[in-house]
């Protein structure tokens, strides 16, 4: 495409009142040869946007710089069908922060101009990638509840399923399950497994394989190759995306030796009691005897740190559940539920209170210990943190240990996928698929895969099916983002993918091990074998990239780096240092804005580059830029660690240690390395944000001016 | 306008948001209706999330880019549904507006705030400051687009505002408007509202000045809250350094809330942080009947307790009297644990009042199941029209997503279907 030019001041918003609008057009006509470059006092206004759709429509202007707010603003306004954009931000983060006609807030503006213009000039239109033979097939894997909610899900709005389950049958754990407690959480409902097997089969859209595993996924999103093994055979599919929903194992109850199980007959688990519950009679397993006198003990395993340490939510539940099928037994039976904290959220608080108004008897404590007599009854001792003393229970028929739940994503590989970075969804600490769990929890570090039900957290039936239809939804958008080359979230929509210039490669392996989503897998020798469906264009690979090898269509290596030679450098004599602060684009800069609208001065001599991730910083940026003169580098990016914010989990993790790596490069500078920070901050931080700037800058003038000025 | 192809949103929070984005991002057509001047709902208050102390704002943004990218997202601000007729696959629905007096010529400048002459109590701070009549309702609003609030400006008779915007964007002529809309489906995310604390009689809410509730507690605790993110109690501005929760005020309780609200330990024992972050001589009690740490936030929960200066007490505070002088509150009730009588003086409440769902006052025009307290019943043989969010349970942002995500599915079935 032959670009031709257009540069557009606003001088509104007291723009004009702050900067000299003639030396900025300068910028563009003498500076950047640009063909076209007007003003106007009110860009975003009727008259200012039809004079650049004019000159877009009649004078072939295709390469737009709209120099004047920030781009998170007016975005509906400034928007001209496909031409090169960008947006120069001289309001809020020049006009608005610096002081008004003063040579260093003239400066900045000027610099902002001249990395749009080089931005513009290194850019091209993205061209999205299209995959061949694209399939729009749902795999969910694991039939039970969730798995069958999520299949209906997707079938019911138009997409083929293959449900594959290992059992011979679908349903899972409902096939263990007496009786259900869902909304509106005021008595139980029978569990109704068959009529719900039942509609998976009607469903003309779901094809069901069951006593069926997954052998292998190769490939990505719309193009992933299923090889399912089934009856000592093997067959190959090709799907668009994946929900795993392979449930949850019961926490295994031989390590509660303690509380008496394994020891002691009459000492069951929930588990066990749910099977007894639907096989007709409660009652002792020592002699068959119906039970009399029981009692529930909470959190056996659960919220202990030897074991499970998490809550698994439901066993409160479970337990009331449970106790009612006792006392529809036997109205005059002793009911016990031994617990540390009732939980019964939301309307299911209901149920609890008819339990307690059905006579159970509630005791806050923890078991001490418990042995059997002779006939085979209980005696547990507990402390009654009501009573505040030990209190003693005898001649309990049976003792119910309510056990936990473990994902069974902990050491099952149910999805075997053919990734360079392992064959599993990466899991947190406890092995749930681990994700941006507060707002975005159905995003995993696999583009394209989805978990559904309690393979991703403990949750009961009634919000696991939403839960399953949720994750059906994932993955249809999944599908109809790669259809048309788009990213998934969070850069939802964006049409550039990551182009490898593979002649120059040399195999290094970084680009593999450093992609948080595991998008790029080897060949045998180590050349990155890229996948760009499962691509979340975060700009990892190229930042990790020691070759410059990897760029994307309007953001590359190349770009970032010209835009850091643009950038005007005064003398040492001047006292105008420069630093470069490296902005993650959906935290920093956003707080950068509201120091703006905040109108809370900034330092003038920092030049501001907003960056996909922090992850996608490339050191030859920074080595670059210290080589010309200037004089330090920042980067502000989102938390990492346990409670990482980055929304490519791994960026500023990834920063952080290459920039441990730069002192190597300052050394052979014999530069000092405090000439480069790191620093964490967050989208509200935008009243610390001058605290931080000013802090480095402090330092920086502390040192002596970069001796490289002038080369 | 509209077809019927297309999913009316109702409620522009958390829940809405979501169900309008994910819905977009398949190829469906999304219009979104929103009561306030912004987007957000009540999640743009608060000043972190629990479990990684993050705040809102961050995902927010995610969102508000990914709306501003969907060339499948349309929204109206200061719109509430009046009517819905039809059935699934075909609604009429009309949508009245409230004028908001500034057009979307607005370009955020603050001219219009600089010379208006009249103060309103600041809603988004529940009235612990105050805007001008003409005001952006927070830095980090979307749109961002000033208001001017039509029941205190002064109208044409002032009308300074007019003449500073150099904008053409300030139109007192503004009239409420009525808008018609033929959709496929609807999500009905209207979100929750606090439980009214007034009426817990003991507790003195509305007659202590130093008592308050969780969620002006996110607005106090707020850097661009009413004190800039410093704790200074309201009845003389002083920082605080002894505070007290009490959970479950008027939850899971028969005269008031019977359900549990499912957030409100997890809410205070982040609020708990917030105290001993900003004040680290600062002391708290959390009054409660059972934490409820559910999952993994349990996490959460073990780390906060292992701070020594916060005293996790089991007991309902049966009575708060104010010690007139000092304006110091008194706390009196027994803890069930030790059985001993507590008498304990702090220098500001927090009462963890619950979640009571939209629809427990204003239901949706239309034929919607419901609860005993409101809550619109998620069964799945209801078709056309589905409850999302915490107007089904009352939920943490992460269960409303989930929710969310689930019936924007629903939605795109029933169109489908059509």
């Amino acid at each position: 495409m032959d670009k031709k030019l257009g540069v557009y001041i606003c001088t509104g918003c007291g723009i004009e009142d702050s900067l000299d609008i003639e030396a900025l057009k300068k910028v563009g006509t003498k500076e950047f040869k640009a063909p076209v470059c007007k003003t106007h006092s009110w860009l975003c206004g009727a008259e200012g946007v039809e004079m650049i759709k004019n000159d877009v429509a009649n004078e072939g202007v295709n390469t737009l710089s709209i120099v004047a707010c920030s781009p998170r603003v007016k975005y509906d306004v400034f928007d001209f069908g496909p031409v090169l954009m960008d947006r120069v931000n001289i309001r809020e983060q020049v006009a608005w922060v610096l002081p008004a006609g003063e040579e260093d807030t003239q400066m900045m503006a000027e610099d902002n101009m001249r990395m749009g213009l080089i931005k513009l000039n290194k850019s091209q239109l993205p061209e999205p990638y299209q995959a061949e033979n694209l399939s729009r097939n749902i795999l969910v894997v694991g039939g039970g509840f969730a798995g069958m909610n999520a299949a209906i899900g997707a079938a019911q709005a138009g997409y083929q399923v293959m449900l594959v389950e290992k059992e011979p049958v679908l349903g899972g754990f409902m096939n263990k399950m007496h009786l259900r407690i869902r909304p509106p959480y005021k008595e139980l409902k029978s569990v109704d497994l068959e009529e719900q097997i039942k509609k998976v089969e009607a469903e003309p859209n779901i094809k069901i394989l069951t006593s069926a595993t997954i052998e292998k996924i190769s490939g990505g999103p719309g193009m992933f190759d299923v090889t399912i093994s089934q009856n000592g055979s093997s067959l190959s599919e090709r799907v668009g995306s994946v929900v795993q929903a392979t449930g949850w194992k019961p926490y295994d109850a031989g390590k509660l030796e303690h509380l008496g199980y394994g020891k002691l007959p009459n000492v069951i688990t929930n588990v066990q009691m749910e099977e007894m519950a639907k096989n007709g009679k409660i009652t002792r397993p020592s002699d068959g005897k119906e039970v009399k006198s029981i009692l529930f003990v909470q959190c056996a395993g659960s919220r202990d740190e030897n074991h499970l340490p998490y809550c698994s939510s439901v066993c409160c539940l479970v337990s009331l559940k449970q106790a009612t099928y006792v006392r529809e037994q036997d109205p005059e039976a002793s009911i016990y539920i031994l617990y540390k904290d009732m939980r019964t959220p939301h309307q299911s608080e209901d149920f609890y209170r008819k339990v307690q108004k059905d006579g159970a008897i509630f005791i806050r404590g923890e078991m001490n210990s418990i042995s059997e007599d002779g006939n085979k009854s209980l005696s547990v001792e507990a402390s009654d943190a009501l009573l505040n003393e030990a209190i003693q229970l005898d001649e309990l028929d049976l003792v119910v240990l309510a056990t936990g739940m473990v994902p069974t994503s902990i050491d099952e590989a149910a999805l075997n996928l053919d990734y360079r970075q392992g064959p599993a969804l990466p899991v947190n600490k406890y092995g749930f698929p681990d994700s941006n769990f507060i707002c975005f929890p159905y995003e995993t570090q696999r583009t394209g895969v989805y978990t559904a039900g309690c393979v991703r957290s403990p949750m009961e039936t009634a919000i696991c099916a939403e839960d399953a239809t949720g994750a059906a939804l994932k993955t249809i958008q999944a599908i109809e983002a790669t259809a048309i080359g788009a990213s998934t979230f969070p850069r939802s929509g964006d049409l550039t993918y990551p182009e490898f210039m593979m002649a120059r490669c040399t195999q290094c392996k970084r680009c593999t091990e450093e992609c948080p989503f595991g998008a790029i897998n080897e060949d045998e020798k180590a050349n990155p074998l890229p996948n760009p469906t499962r691509c979340r264009r975060c700009g990892t690979c190229m930042g990790a990239c020691p070759e410059r090898i990897i760029s994307f269509k309007n953001y590359s290596v190349d770009m970032i780096g010209s835009m850091i030679k643009g950038i005007e450098v005064p003398d040492a004599d001047d006292e105008k240092p420069r630093v470069i602060a490296l902005i993650c684009e959906n935290d920093a800069y956003p707080a950068l804005d509201m120091a703006g609208i905040n109108r809370i001065p900034i330092d003038p001599f920092y030049r501001f580059i907003p960056v996909r991730c922090l992850g996608s910083v490339n050191l030859v940026w920074i080595a670059d830029a210290l080589a010309k003169g200037i004089d330090g580098v920042i980067l502000l990016g989102c938390r990492k660690g346990d409670d990482y914010q980055c929304h490519f989990i791994k960026g500023s993790e990834l920063a952080n240690t290459r920039m441990e790596k730069i002192s190597e490069t300052l050394g052979r500078l014999a530069l000092e390395p405090d000439r480069v920070r790191v620093e964490e901050i967050s989208i509200n931080d935008y009243d610390k944000l001058p605290v931080i700037l000013n802090d480095f800058m402090t330092r920086i003038k502390e040192l002596e001016p970069n001796p490289y000025k002038g080369f | 306008m509209g077809d019927n192809k297309s999913i009316l949103i109702v409620g522009g929070g958390m829940s809405g948001m979501t169900s309008a984005i994910e819905a977009a991002e398949v190829g469906y057509d999304v219009v979104i209706v929103e009561k306030n001047p912004y987007l957000g709902g009540r999640v743009a208050q608060l000043y972190q999330y629990f479990p990684k102390l993050c705040p809102p704002n961050c995902g927010l943004e995610i969102n508000f880019k990914r709306t501003k990218n969907s060339s499948h997202i349309q929204f109206y601000t200061l719109a509430e549904v009046e009517s819905i007729s039809g059935q699934e696959g075909n609604y009429q629905v009309t949508i009245k507006t409230t004028p908001r007096f500034v057009n979307d010529k607005c370009t955020g400048c603050n001219k219009c705030a600089e010379v208006c002459p009249v103060e309103r109590p600041n809603a988004f701070n529940f009235g612990m400051d105050k805007t001008k009549a003409a005001y952006l309702p927070y830095a980090m609003a979307f749109p961002m687009q000033y208001v001017i609030d039509g029941s205190v400006c002064q109208g044409k008779s002032c009308a300074k505002c007019v003449e500073a915007c150099a904008y053409q964007a300030i139109d007192l002529d503004m009239q409420p408007q009525t808008i018609t809309l033929n959709v496929g489906a609807i999500v009905w995310s209207a979100g929750w509202n606090p439980y009214d604390a007034s009426k817990l009689e003991n507790y003195g809410f509305g007659q202590y000045a130093n008592v308050i509730t969780n969620v002006m507690m996110e607005r106090l605790c707020a850097d661009n809250g009413p004190t800039k993110g410093k704790i200074l109690r309201p009845s003389d501005q002083k920082e605080v350094e002894k505070v007290a929760f009490i959970q479950c005020a008027g939850s899971r309780d028969e005269n008031h809330l019977a359900y549990c609200s499912g957030i409100c330990c997890l809410a205070s024992l982040k609020q708990s942080t917030y105290v001993r972050e900003k004040n680290p001589n600062a002391e708290a009690f959390i009054y409660f009947i059972d934490i409820r740490a559910q999952g993994k936030l349990e996490d959460f929960f073990v780390k906060v307790k292992g701070d020594e200066k916060l005293s996790l007490v089991k007991s309902k505070i049966a009575l708060i009297t104010e010690d007139p002088a000092s304006k110091n509150l008194i706390l009196e009730g027994e803890d069930t644990q030790t059985g001993e009588r507590i008498r304990e003086t702090v220098e500001m409440v927090v009462l963890a009042t619950g979640m009571e769902p939209s629809t427990a006052t204003v239901k949706v025009p239309a034929e919607v199941a419901y609860d005993d307290y409101g809550f619109i019943v998620s069964d799945q043989e209801q078709k056309g029209i589905y409850g999302a969010g915490c107007i089904k349970r009352p939920a943490d942002v992460a269960g409303v997503v989930q929710d969310a995500t689930g019936a924007a599915l629903r939605a795109i079935q029933s169109v489908v279907r059509r």
